[in-house]
Order: structure tokens, then C-alpha cells, then sequence
């Protein structure tokens, strides 16, 4: 899977969890969380998602690692 | 027609899910209905049969309008009959008074309502507005009369709702500061052992906290009616959720007092899932006997918050910040939440209040009893 992959799967399961986000407000370094309003729940929802979908399962201490759109399709391009 | 909050004035039968003549049991879902909140599945009370139903779908009813006849083992056939000759003349009143409705299945309405199709300017097929035709008005229009009217209509639930409780209750406002570092390290913990699954959530474990602390502050659980003080054993606790777009719900997690912290986390979970797809039950929208908000994911350190009427109290957290933090003579950096406690005063006191929220400090403070 190409990081552009991963980022287009990223983005399809945060209009999953948030259908009233479009898909231009998802900047590829602003913070998922405070600039889309995506709270602690939703964000955990992305991760499980994404983890069914490519076995990567980003523990605790590694969220600041994956707090932009970005940022987070680096880090599962790096641990697939 | 149960109300479904203080403020519900109508609601609209979408659909039965049961027929004349079948057994129902307590807590089983008998119908639909959509209300300003959503859509919402009504519970039976009690075991019995259903002997009729008096309403059909796509029906708007009063609160308190009666919309099927149970008849419960120890009712007699004759007790029956006399219900049904007390409520008839009533129904055909209300019905006479109500303005006709358009004819539509629920599937389709609901897909009017996503794509703000005027029902009004459709002409419905052998009387019935089919999916189709509303698929393709859909295609031509984007405005959404009716999801703003939906919108429009649970700000006006709300306001009525925070007016009573502001003109009714007088509040009092207790904060405390807590130091939280020992139960995030605790859950940090215990997440590392756990799958993303069955991962724990910070406000899962302030929720089991408050429910412990509520056990031994119980005060603070329950009802002000007929101007007294109503307590209740069970602890129904409602969670302030935001919808996206705008409005807030707080529906109750049910027998909170049952629940383990796994319990505690995965009902949370689906509770918010739910209430975001508009898929509440009535008893969750009925029984709240305190309600829990946070603000802390959008960065607000404190919340002091209005009770939702009749209830006896409202608890409040902020976000868990960095915070200097003194402990014996050294001044050390801790995760800092301020929790605040909106109580009525005509119930309680002050003293209740800060009884309640030392507790809860007590209990974060030794998050392992939490589990």
C-alpha cells in the first residue's frame, strides 16, 4: 500500500465517523482532533477502523505521532 | 405517547414492530418514533398482549395520547372493553383536530429529510409518495428544509427545557481541583495490555467514579417532584452529547450502578454511536437521574452547567491540562481537571455537593478500585 493509499483510507473512514466533514477541510498537517472537532471517541472509532483494515495498531503513547492526516499516513506506511 | 423529555410536546408514530394480538415483554421495542431528537424506539413497560392499536404509522400524537391497549394477564376482558370505550372518543377527537398528513413510508421519509425534498411539492402515486419519487426530486434540489426544521425544532426543545431549569431551580455551583496523573498512568497501564477494542477512554473511568461516588453521596441521584426530594437506588446517568452540525442529547446509561469499567466503556461507546445515527430508546431518553457534560476535548477548563429539570444535579469536566501542582513542600508539573457540580438548592446543600466531589477526587485518586 502507497502512502497516497493509506491517506485516501484515512480520509474515508473519518467521513465514516464524521459524514458532515467535506473532504477539503482535511488539511494534511492541521490536527485531526481540534481543527475537524473530532473527539476522543471518534478518533479512537478511526483507529480501530484503521487497524481492522491494516493490522496496525497505534498504541497510546504514539497519538502525537498521529495527530495530523499527514503524520498519520506516515506512521502506518512505516509499521505495515 | 410517552414524553420523551421535559420538553416533547408531539411526536410522529413511524412504525409498529409488533400487531394486534402478539405477547410483548417488558423492554421490548413496540414502535418508532420521530421526534425532535430523532428517531427514537419506544419500550413496553410491562409484560401483556397487544390487544389494539390505536394509532396508524405516519401519525403525529400528543404527549399522553394513548397510541395501543396492553392488556396486562390480570386485566379481565370487561376492564378491557371499558378502556377501550374511555379512550376511543378521545382519539377520534385528536385525530379530527390534526391536519391531514402526506402518505410516505418511513424509508422514504427519512431520505426526503437527507436530501431536503419538499413533501409538498410531490404528487403522491395512488396516494402513497414512493422512495423513488423522492430519489429523484432529490437529484434536482439541495436545499434541506427539513433537516433545518428538525435542527430548528431541538433548539427549541432546549431552550425550553434551560428556561424552566433557570427559572425554576436555584442553583448552586461547587469546583474542585483534581489531580488526574495518577488515574491517566493507571490507565495508560492498562491499555498497554489491551487491544485497540477494548481500549479505556479517560471519561469512562470519571464516569465509574462518579457512579462510586454517587453510591455514597446518593442525595444527588434522583428527582425534585411535587416540590420534594425523590431519590432514586438506580443510577441513570445522562451524557451530554454534542451532535455534529449542532443541538445536544442527553440520553442515560442505563443502570450505571451495574457496570464494571469494561461495562462502563463499551455502553458509552454505543451509546454515542447511537445517539449520532438517531437511534435512542425511550427508556434512555426518560430515566436520567443526573447528568455528566464535558468540554474537555475542546480544550474549556471549567463547566458550570444548568440542570436538566427535574433532575437534582449536573457534574461538569473540563479538560485534563498541565498544571503546576504542589505536593508536601515541592512544586511539581501534574494533569490537572477541574470538575464542577451544579446542584438544586432546594434539595440540597452545599455540603451535600462537596461531600460528593471529594469522593470523586478520592476515587480518581485511587483509580485501581475504578475497575
Amino acid at each position: 500500500m502507497t502512502k497516497d493509499e493509506i491517506k485516501n483510507m484515512i480520509i474515508e473512514q473519518i467521513l465514516e465517523v464524521a459524514p458532515d466533514i467535506s473532504v477539503d477541510e482535511i488539511t494534511p498537517n492541521g490536527s485531526l482532533q481540534r481543527s475537524l472537532e473530532i473527539d476522543s471517541f471518534d478518533f479512537l472509532k478511526i483507529l480501530t477502523a484503521l487497524h481492522e483494515k491494516t493490522g496496525v495498531e497505534v498504541p497510546e503513547y504514539d497519538y502525537a505521532k498521529v495527530a495530523t492526516l499527514e503524520s498519520m499516513a506516515g506512521y502506518f506506511a512505516g509499521h505495515l | 405517547m410517552p414524553s420523551l423529555g421535559a420538553d416533547m410536546e408531539s411526536a410522529v408514530l413511524m412504525e409498529w414492530h409488533v400487531k394486534e394480538g402478539d405477547a410483548v415483554k417488558k423492554g421490548q421495542i413496540i414502535a418508532e418514533v420521530e421526534t425532535s431528537k430523532g428517531v427514537i424506539e419506544i419500550e413496553v413497560f410491562e409484560d401483556g398482549i397487544v390487544k389494539k392499536l390505536l394509532v396508524a404509522p405516519e401519525t403525529e400524537c400528543k404527549v399522553g395520547m394513548p397510541l395501543a391497549i396492553i392488556a396486562s394477564s390480570s386485566d379481565t376482558v370487561a376492564q378491557i372493553e371499558e378502556i377501550k370505550q374511555e379512550i376511543t372518543p378521545n382519539i377520534n377527537e385528536q385525530s379530527l383536530a390534526q391536519e391531514e398528513r402526506i402518505k410516505i413510508s418511513p424509508a422514504a421519509r427519512k431520505r426526503a429529510g437527507e436530501l431536503g425534498v419538499d413533501l409538498n411539492q410531490i404528487t403522491p402515486i395512488e396516494g402513497v409518495i414512493q422512495l423513488s419519487q423522492i430519489e429523484a426530486a432529490g437529484t434536482t434540489k439541495v436545499k434541506t428544509p427539513e433537516k433545518e426544521k428538525s435542527k430548528d425544532g431541538m433548539r427549541q426543545a432546549i431552550a425550553a427545557a434551560m428556561s424552566r431549569s433557570n427559572a425554576e431551580i436555584p442553583h448552586y455551583y461547587l469546583a474542585t481541583s483534581i489531580n488526574m496523573t495518577p488515574a491517566l498512568e493507571y490507565l495508560t497501564k492498562l491499555n498497554r495490555e489491551r487491544s485497540i477494542q477494548e481500549r479505556i477512554l479517560p471519561v469512562a473511568l470519571l464516569i465509574r467514579a462518579v457512579v462510586l461516588a454517587l453510591k455514597e453521596v446518593p442525595q444527588l441521584n434522583g428527582f425534585w417532584q411535587n416540590s420534594e426530594e425523590q431519590l432514586s437506588k438506580e443510577i441513570h446517568l445522562g451524557i451530554a452529547i454534542a451532535l455534529r452540525g449542532g443541538g445536544l442529547i442527553t440520553p442515560a446509561i442505563l443502570d450505571a450502578q451495574e457496570m464494571n469499567l469494561s461495562d462502563t466503556m463499551h455502553s458509552l461507546s454505543e451509546l454515542i454511536t447511537r445517539t449520532r445515527a438517531g437511534k435512542l430508546r425511550s427508556g434512555e431518553m426518560t430515566k436520567q437521574t443526573i447528568t455528566i457534560t464535558n468540554l474537555g476535548d475542546l480544550g474549556v477548563e471549567s463547566v458550570y452547567g444548568v440542570i436538566y429539570p427535574p433532575q437534582l444535579a449536573l457534574i461538569g469536566f473540563g479538560a485534563i491540562i498541565d498544571k503546576p501542582w504542589a505536593e508536601g513542600d515541592a512544586l511539581c508539573v501534574r494533569k490537572v481537571m477541574s470538575a464542577t457540580l451544579a446542584g438544586d438548592h432546594r434539595a440540597t446543600d452545599g455540603r451535600i455537593g462537596a461531600l460528593f466531589l471529594d469522593k470523586l477526587n478520592r476515587y480518581l485518586q485511587k483509580p485501581e478500585e475504578l475497575l
